[in-house]
């Protein structure tokens, strides 16, 4: 027996929504980045799960370049956010306040 | 499997950059800090090599890599002009970077890589190699935005970039993924196939639509995805803010314009009214909170945004359900033009701010540009002449930009939303000639005086020269570059 199409669009969609209300309700910028993550692999998800159901590898191959670009991106960020932590001693977003938001 | 010689051939400018950029990053740390401006111009006679390379190829249409690549005059056009910005960046940095003691060489690595992802943005015919583009360009942005890392506006800036950037792309991405699961590819050629061939109204085509606008919407900086620019603009260092204002924004309209209309092109109804709201609302709130501000870099990065709504008008009218092909062209190659003018005069503007030194920071408040004429003749000249045409006013080049969009909207019966970016045209116009107003009719105060010099080297004055010999010549002489936008419009 094999899982439908459907529930995996469902799954991606739910992981997807989670992290776009992450990113826009949490004020810890690690939870933001984390949420960020969980956008990037809803849509892995979706990748995966198209590839299979159309018996087609492109989608795996976009995966792979999604989650290099992905660790690149983390990379980046988290360096950033050290850069930020020793400025301000904090990661909350609210206290970013040296240029209006 | 090998990677035939051919397909390498077609993107020799990309790869020659990239090993640029490999080569700067690898040489920063064993050169001796007296010759690093060694570097910067290994980095500009790389972009020359390049701009001949692109140059002499700007007729052909080649595709390469199975289709994800494709090499035409618009994808051509777009890089000669890329090509041009980063030149004035690096010349403005060199001076630039010293003035704020961050003059690390891997900062023109960081140029050099964030120019292939645009280069690449631009040239994409599969969604992967955009979506790789764009990420090339937004990482090196990201990292430049915070180069001034002991200053924490510029490290908070990088930081609202990072998470706005990120969350945007993950939203485009998620938008591709959907797009993959209908067209069974990502080739923007077979993407247009299925989605003609399903119709607008299927809720998947119109899901993935709407969330690749939201995804560029973010990176020309529209309303109402223009929170970042502000911010970012200001904190960024000055050099790295004229590169975003300009190069990211073109190449994303680059990008965007290929996306709709050779991948949407089948679902015009679908896509235009979006696109027609956001270039309303992008040209009313851009000028209208300009108004309001107090720093000038502030104050450019609002009139970015309302110069994004300008050149949405374009792709209305480009996007238009049953215009004539002439007409959609029209649209496109108008904003090809503007964008091409609105790079030199923006260039300038934000040069004359890098080099206006007040205290040993640079003059970025608008009162640090108080009574400029009386000291610095030369410097408020050009800067008058950059905000007479940011705001459009004959016989610059920001008129003809302007006129060519208008004249695209009459021509496809859109007479009123001409009208409309006329108003707001002339709303600009107040905020824009203010700065003149303060340099021109303004006494500094003595302190003032003594605390303010320019930090004009050589490479400063090449690079005023070539954004108000733009400004002026293409005001005066527009015909080449209307013919080159013309001829290098995709096709319909």
């Amino acid at each position: 027996m094999t899982v439908p199409m459907s529930y995996y669009l469902v799954l991606s969609g739910l992981v997807f929504l989670i992290g776009l209300v992450g990113v826009l309700t949490r004020r810890n910028i690690i939870i933001i980045l984390l949420s960020i993550e969980l956008m990037l692999n809803a849509t892995n998800i979706n990748f995966v799960a198209f590839s299979a159901y159309l018996g087609n590898v492109a989608g795996q191959v976009f995966v792979f370049f999604a989650l290099t670009v992905a660790a690149a991106e983390v990379a980046v960020g988290l360096a950033i956010i050290i850069a930020l932590y020793r400025h301000q001693s904090s990661i909350n977003v609210d206290d970013f306040r040296l240029l209006r938001w | 499997m090998t990677l035939p010689l051919a397909d390498l051939l077609t993107i020799l400018p990309e790869l020659l950059i990239v090993g640029a950029a490999c080569l700067l990053l690898v040489l920063d740390p064993v050169m001796p800090p007296a010759k690093k401006s060694l570097l910067a111009w290994m980095s500009l006679g790389t972009l020359v090599l390049c701009f001949f390379i692109s140059a002499s190829s700007m007729n052909d249409r080649v595709f390469a890599f199975s289709d994800l690549v494709v090499v035409d005059p618009y994808a051509s056009f777009w890089k000669l002009l890329l090509y041009l910005v980063s030149a004035l960046t690096i010349l403005l940095s060199m001076t630039y970077l010293k003035e704020e003691r961050i003059d690390l060489a891997e900062y023109y690595g960081f140029i050099l890589l964030s120019l292939v992802g645009m280069m690449v943005m631009v040239s994409a015919a599969d969604l992967l190699t955009i979506y790789l583009g764009i990420e090339l360009m937004s990482i090196s942005l990201y990292i430049m935005v915070g180069f001034k890392r002991f200053e924490g506006k510029s490290i908070e800036a990088s930081a609202k970039y990072f998470i706005l950037g990120a969350f945007s792309s993950g939203i485009l991405l998620y938008g591709i993924s959907l797009l993959y699961g209908i067209g069974g590819s990502t080739r923007l050629s077979e993407i247009s196939a299925v989605v003609t061939s399903r119709g607008g109204d299927d809720p998947l085509v119109l899901i993935a639509l709407m969330l690749v606008i939201v995804g560029f919407g973010f990176k020309v900086a529209a309303v109402p995805f223009h929170m970042w620019t502000p911010d970012v603009y200001h904190g960024a260092p000055t050099s790295v803010t004229a590169f975003m204002a300009v190069a990211s924004k073109a190449a994303s309209f680059g990008a965007l314009l290929r996306v709709l209309l050779e991948g949407f092109g089948g679902v015009k109804p679908n896509w235009n009214g979006i696109i027609f709201a956001m270039c309303l609302v992008t040209l009313g709130f851009g000028n209208l909170v300009a108004i309001v501000q107090t720093n000038i870099k502030r104050m450019l990065a609002y009139s970015s945004i309302a110069h994004a709504g300008y050149a949405l008008i374009g792709l209305v009218v480009a996007g238009q359900a049953g215009a004539e092909s002439a007409v959609a062209s029209q649209g496109v190659s108008s904003i090809m033009l503007y964008l091409a003018i609105y790079s030199f005069m923006t260039v300038g503007a934000f040069a004359i701010v890098a080099i206006v030194r007040r205290s040993g920071v640079e003059g970025e408040e608008l009162e640090d540009f108080t009574g400029l004429a009386k000291r610095h003749k030369g410097a408020a000249f050009l800067m008058m002449v950059f905000m007479v045409s940011l705001a459009g006013i004959p016989p610059t080049a920001g008129f003809i930009g302007k006129f060519y969009l208008f004249m695209a909207a009459v021509n496809a019966g859109l007479t009123w939303l001409a009208v409309i970016g006329l108003i707001f045209a002339a709303v600009s116009a107040f905020y824009y000639l203010r700065v003149v107003m303060v340099m021109y009719m303004r006494e500094p105060s003595a302190s003032q005086e003594s605390e303010t010099r320019l930090a004009l080297t050589p490479a400063t004055a090449i690079v005023l020269a070539c954004a108000i010999a733009g400004v002026v010549f293409l005001g005066l002489y527009p015909a080449p570059l209307v013919s080159v936008t013309q001829s290098a419009v995709l096709p319909f």
